[in-house]
């Protein structure tokens, strides 16, 4: 029970520390260890009140337990990482994504199909497409594949419509400058219209990124080889192994966090002349 | 109107169309194995019009037509007892209050976080990346522990799928609300402040009016990410009924038609729901006249 209060006690102090560093006039430094504080007093409350009340292992195991589990049975979550996230989610997010950014394009070239197409996309990307998994499953069989094409699914009109609005965004101004140049539409296009849309492109990426492990993950809970994330997890928490399920768990954060981050990091490099990226005002 | 025809109709309604066309050919094309490998047991050769019936009415296709869709829902929706647990109406319930409670609770603290983040430093520069974190983390793979985790302590039915359902709508409300919040200028701020508002008075006069239609953009993303969540919780559970349940023992049992029949009640539900949101924003913008942007 002591350790509780103190970890209680470290909580208030890192919240003190908090409060102090955004009071701080130069915030460089506060904003990377202000959520580290605001993390590291989590999994400290969380390992003292799982020792303080006993919680049961098959409800939270503590925190130290995953550790030594995650440190222990690294070779499975490799396998695991590999046939879930190599082989599922990102083949179908580049199929996915780039087909959506080709059909963004013709989209975009013909009116028609945007009138007719856009709206419709715009309905299903709001519909749950994971419910698609039991029967792509049905389809393309139990392995990768099959995760893949869940994956497509639910990647391709949230893409399509972020690249969409993207293309369609550039400034009417540089289009009439784009003409009196007398360029072509395939200069337009690549000279102008896409750099201008590489911030949506980018933030349909981004959103994808998610859904897209999300997809892979999920459909292997409609049948998958013996090996995977998803099938892992489903499995472990079936025999209350929970401290395993929670190891699945770190790896798809880690996993989640470093693809959200390799695709900000090329957003960095690629769209560094907008606004956005260029540092912020406060 | 008829530039409403011209310009909107008619094209959705031609992908539309072209859309069904192309279902029905994949039909055929999907299905036609099957149909063949009755007829070769049959010892008969199949006439193209016979291969196109046999595969446009199959118990067990691989890709259902919509009309053998519309017509198990027509079966399970309209001419079964709701109380039936073979009735979607009953699958639809469970999955719809499991998706607005969760929704409730996910835009109560959407709203609740949004409001600390905007008014207390520390917890902008401590929380709100943790809240995009949470966010690049594939959450729905918790949702059989979270059950089985949730089971063991007791609670069963309802409250675990609106936990899961809770976690993927709070975002857009957070993220939309605390950009609404902030979207005050300051001149405007300024301008409370030579009234000496206090904190309160500010929020409730300016701050909030002014993330309306903020909230409004939220809902419709949270909704959405409600349905989704709800029935990825209802996966593990298996028997408790709920469309995801209803999908996953058409998947176990080799039904594809049932789970069709799910998925579209789960896709008009989501946009019943959306319509209903619409409608509200309609309502509120009027009553506060405010012009959409």
């Amino acid at each position: 029970m002591t350790f509780f209060y103190l970890a209680i006690l470290f909580w208030i102090l890192a919240w003190a520390l908090n409060i102090w560093l955004s009071s701080l006039s130069s915030f460089g430094f506060a904003r990377t260890l202000a959520p580290i504080l605001f993390g590291v007093s989590i999994v400290i409350l969380w390992e003292s009140s799982v020792h303080a009340f006993n919680v049961s292992f098959v409800i939270l195991p503590a925190p130290s337990q995953v550790f030594v589990t995650f440190f222990t049975s690294l070779n499975i979550l490799w396998i695991d990482f590999v046939q879930t996230f190599l082989k599922g989610a990102l083949s179908g997010f580049l199929i996915g994504c780039s087909s959506a950014i080709l059909i963004a394009l013709l989209v975009d070239r013909f009116n028609f199909l945007e009138r007719g197409l856009l709206p419709i996309g715009n309905l299903l990307s709001a519909m749950p497409i994971i419910g698609t998994a039991p029967i792509l499953v049905a389809w393309f069989g139990f392995d990768w594949h099959s995760k893949a094409a869940v994956v497509v699914a639910m990647v391709f009109f949230p893409m399509l419509i972020n690249t969409v609005q993207g293309i369609k965004l550039s400034d009417r101004l540089y289009q009439d400058l784009m003409n009196t140049y007398s360029s072509s539409y395939f200069q337009t296009l690549i000279k102008l219209r896409l750099p201008a849309a590489m911030p949506f492109i980018f933030n349909g990426l981004k959103i994808c990124s998610t859904l897209s492990l999300i997809g892979a993950i999920v459909a292997e809970f409609f049948g998958s080889p013996i090996k995977g994330m998803g099938f892992r997890i489903s499995t472990e928490a079936g025999r209350f192994a929970l401290d395993m399920v929670w190891a699945e768990i770190i790896v798809a954060a880690i996993t989640g966090t470093l693809f959200y981050g390799v695709i900000a990091l090329l957003e960095k490099i690629i769209t560094h002349w907008h606004p956005s990226q260029r540092g912020r005002v406060n | 109107m008829s530039k409403f025809i011209k310009e909107k109709l008619f094209p959705i309604l031609t992908v539309s169309v072209s859309i069904i066309l192309l279902w029905y050919a994949f039909s055929i094309v999907l299905n036609s194995k099957w149909a063949y490998d009755k007829a070769v047991r049959a010892d008969k050769v199949l006439s193209f019009k016979e291969l196109v019936l046999d595969t446009w009415s199959q118990k067990k296709p691989k890709l259902p037509t919509p009309h053998q869709v519309f017509k198990e829902m027509n079966k399970t929706i309209f001419h079964k007892k709701v109380t039936s647990k073979r009735s979607l109406v009953f699958h639809a319930w469970i999955t719809l209050s499991g998706t607005l409670a969760g929704f409730a609770l996910g835009t109560g603290l959407g709203i609740a976080l949004a409001l600390a983040i905007v008014h207390n430093r520390a917890t902008d520069l401590s929380v709100m990346p943790w809240v995009i974190t949470s966010q690049t983390i594939p959450i729905l793979a918790l949702a059989p522990m979270l059950i089985v985790a949730l089971g063991g302590l007791g609670f069963t039915g309802l409250l675990p799928k609106a936990i899961i359902s809770m976690y993927l709508s709070f975002f857009p409300v957070v993220v939309g609300m605390v950009k609404g919040l902030r979207s005050p200028e300051i001149l405007e701020l300024d301008q409370m402040k030579t009234w000496n508002a206090s904190a309160l008075q500010i929020l409730l006069r300016l701050r909030l009016p002014k993330s309306i239609p903020f909230l409004f953009t939220s809902l419709k993303l949270g909704i959405a990410a409600s349905v989704v969540g709800t029935i990825v919780g209802e996966l593990p559970v298996g028997a408790n009924g709920g469309l995801g349940s209803r999908m996953l023992a058409g998947s176990t049992f080799g039904q594809p038609i049932q789970i069709w029949s799910a998925l579209f009640t789960a896709a008009i539900m989501t946009a019943l729901l959306i319509l209903i949101i619409n409608l509200m924003k309609a309502v509120v913008f009027r009553t506060m006249s405010i012009t959409e942007a």
